[in-house]
């Protein structure tokens, strides 16, 4: 049994992963990570998982693109180059603002999509860190680190307890992809 | 959570016995994991010509110049931009879907939204090659972007609403791009892990290595809305800014203050209308009909009937005011819309955007595959004409009569507008080859909650008021994939 390094609780439902999930707390054991097929409202908070702060990224990121947008507008047409059209003032705000407006979207949405990848760990080529092919099927995955809770039948029969289907050793920590 | 049950009064939206989130898997990826039937093929080669049809015109344009349109020095401006127009007003729906029902928690969307996003992606492809190719100089397109001045001249303008569309208009594609890729990832994944060999690799890069834990999936939702947030002014952005290209000049019958609404309602109508064109086939040829119901297709349709009314007013609209404005160049526009020598292109509009489309008042008309998507092509037509109306027609009689001339387009008018259709379908074809045309993962978080066969199994039981069942049962009747007899042995 040494050379195990993740159990892994393999639940054909959500609600009972979610039951498996309280289970192996009440007993203490500390869940690696879960893995499923979709979003599960009201897991992070059973997990303890932090709210995600991508918002203010994306606020910071939708603000710089608003003062981006009105300095190239402001110097261009401002400071470097006035065009006199009929006489009209060069410092037009109105006018800057589909640009801006624009620019604001574009920057906030790259800059927190791609904060999101860099957090995530999401880039083209990266080897799928995958415990279960069927977690991105129809299997919902709590893995367990099996070396910090050592007591596997224990682990094994909560989980079976709770409704998984299956319950596998994993002598990698990732079977994939190699 | 994912396990609460919603109202039975509710129409389900996932019909269906035995649905399981393994056939939900399925069931999505079966023409991505097989190989392609005869329909697919017959309609991949055609469009395939048309796209052909499309590189030849387009290269053609570039060669020769814009002259081989059929453009002359009162009408500037033709076929080239009513098709830009139309293209970006059928992309709107795309958004809308995705992004406003997002916002609006309709959890219909789900099984639309993917494939609809696509269809704006491709659709704005097309209206990009419009607008690149109207330029006449092509090669010379970056000069749109506020670069540095080292050719001796200025910056752009950045008054002129046509610099504004640009950054608009690239704003909405990558956007749109990012919104509608960062949500395949999963479903792109699902493939993946399904795949074998050489398909595995390609999927592998393509994935970005998700896995779906707990911390990607609650980022996914926080990035899916925050996306939604931004893309649901970008898309009203988008059209206002285009109808600004027309309504900030001086031209009668262009330089309303009605048009960003009427423009935005009008992209909404037709891209619904398209969106349900494709899906109606797709649905059917694909075997998506537990997850693209007859409630899908009656909301999608209510939505049309509610734009098409707007855009009828619109119209209605604009032509008083063009009376009561007093003046006479507005009103006479107006007139000669209606009764000069493109008359038939104004009733055409008219006859498409504002009455038939109120056909679907009738439930019966509303449900039925066949007239919607008849209609959904008899929208799509009465938009293009609506676009040509607005501009040829406000053109074509200047302010001096001895400059009034007529359009007539050339074969590389019309080989440029088929072609774009061509090129439309190849991509969206392909689409359906290579990637899941249904969002997996989003279709699997309703499936517990607004399927038929979780709400059967609450009638089963038997707490539910007798009236709410009778109303619900009811409600089914609509759905082709639902057998009302199961429900009589409840």
């Amino acid at each position: 049994m040494s050379n195990i390094k993740y159990i892994l609780g393999s639940f054909g439902d959500p609600d009972e992963l979610m039951h498996g999930i309280e289970k192996l707390q009440e007993n203490n054991i500390s869940i690696y990570d879960v893995y499923t097929p979709m979003p599960i409202h009201g897991i992070e908070a059973k997990l303890g998982i932090k709210r995600s702060r991508i918002d203010i990224a994306a606020f910071c990121f939708g603000i710089t693109g608003t003062c981006a947008a009105f300095a190239l507008i402001y110097f261009c047409a401002v400071i470097d180059w006035k065009v006199n059209i009929g006489g009209k003032p060069s410092f037009a705000l109105p006018d800057f603002i589909p640009i801006m407006f624009e620019l604001t979207v574009l920057f906030c949405a790259f800059g927190m999509v791609l904060s999101y990848y860099a957090s995530t760990h999401l880039f083209p080529g990266r080897a799928p860190r995958v415990m279960d092919l069927r977690a991105t099927d129809d299997r919902f995955v709590i893995a367990v680190d099996a070396k910090e809770n050592a007591e596997h039948t224990v682990i094994d029969g909560l989980l079976k307890g709770a409704g998984a289907l299956e319950v596998k050793y994993n002598e990698r920590k990732y079977i994939s992809y190699e | 959570m994912s396990g609460h049950n919603e109202s039975i009064l509710r129409e389900p939206l996932i019909t269906g016995n035995d649905i399981t989130y393994a056939k939900i898997t399925d069931d999505i990826l079966s023409p991505v994991e097989n190989k392609p039937n005869k329909a697919w093929w017959i309609g991949f080669i055609v469009s395939a010509l048309g796209a052909l049809l499309w590189v030849v015109a387009v290269s053609y344009t570039f060669w020769n110049g814009i002259g081989a349109w059929g453009l002359n020095k009162t009408v500037g401006w033709a076929w080239d931009i009513t098709g830009f127009v139309w293209w970006v007003g059928i992309g709107h729906a795309g958004t809308l879907i995705s992004a406003v029902l997002l916002l609006f928690r309709q959890n219909w969307r789900n099984s639309i939204n993917r494939s609809a996003e696509a269809m704006t992606i491709f659709a704005v492809i097309c209206a990009a090659t419009y607008v690149v190719s109207h330029m006449g100089r092509p090669w010379l397109a970056y000069w749109v972007l506020p670069l540095p001045n080292q050719f001796g001249s200025l910056w752009v303008n950045f008054n002129s609403p046509l610099v504004w569309d640009m950054f608009a208009i690239s704003t909405y594609f990558s956007v749109s791009l990012l919104f509608w890729y960062t949500g395949l990832l999963p479903d792109i994944a699902t493939i993946r892990d399904r795949a074998v060999g050489t398909r595995r690799k390609i999927y592998s890069i393509f994935s970005f290595g998700w896995n779906g834990s707990v911390k990607t999936w609650q980022r996914f939702e926080a990035v899916s809305l925050i996306l939604a947030g931004i893309s649901t002014p970008l898309v009203l952005s988008v059209h206002t800014i285009v109808s600004m290209d027309f309504a900030t000049s001086v031209i009668p019958g262009w330089h309303t203050t009605i048009f960003p609404p009427y423009f935005v309602a009008g992209a909404i109508f037709s891209g619904f209308a398209m969106v349900l064109t494709l899906l109606l086939v797709a649905r059917k040829v694909l075997g998506l009909e537990n997850y693209i119901t007859m409630f899908h297709i009656e909301s999608m349709n209510k939505i049309i009937i509610l734009t098409g009314s707007i855009v009828g007013v619109a119209y209605l609209t604009e032509f008083f005011i063009a009376w009561y404005s007093g003046s006479e160049y507005e009103q006479y526009a107006f007139i000669n819309r209606s009764t000069g020598p493109y008359w038939w292109s104004y009733w055409m509009m008219m006859t498409c955007n504002v009455i038939s489309p109120q056909l679907l008042w009738f439930k019966k008309i509303r449900l039925s595959i066949k007239a919607t998507w008849i209609l959904s092509i008899v929208v799509n037509v009465g938009m293009w004409f609506e676009r040509f109306v607005i501009i040829v027609t406000s053109l074509h009689r200047d302010y001096i009569p001895s400059s009034w001339a007529m359009f007539y387009p050339t074969w590389v008018d019309i080989s440029v507008f088929v072609g774009s259709i061509g090129l439309f379908f190849t991509l969206f074809l392909l689409f359906l080859r290579v990637l899941p045309s249904i969002a997996i993962a989003e279709v699997k978080i309703i499936l517990k909650s607004a399927s038929e066969q979780a709400k059967k199994k609450i009638i089963a039981e038997g707490s539910e008021k007798k009236e709410y069942v009778d109303e619900y049962v009811e409600s089914l009747e609509k759905f082709d994939s639902v057998k009302q007899e199961e429900y009589a042995k409840i």
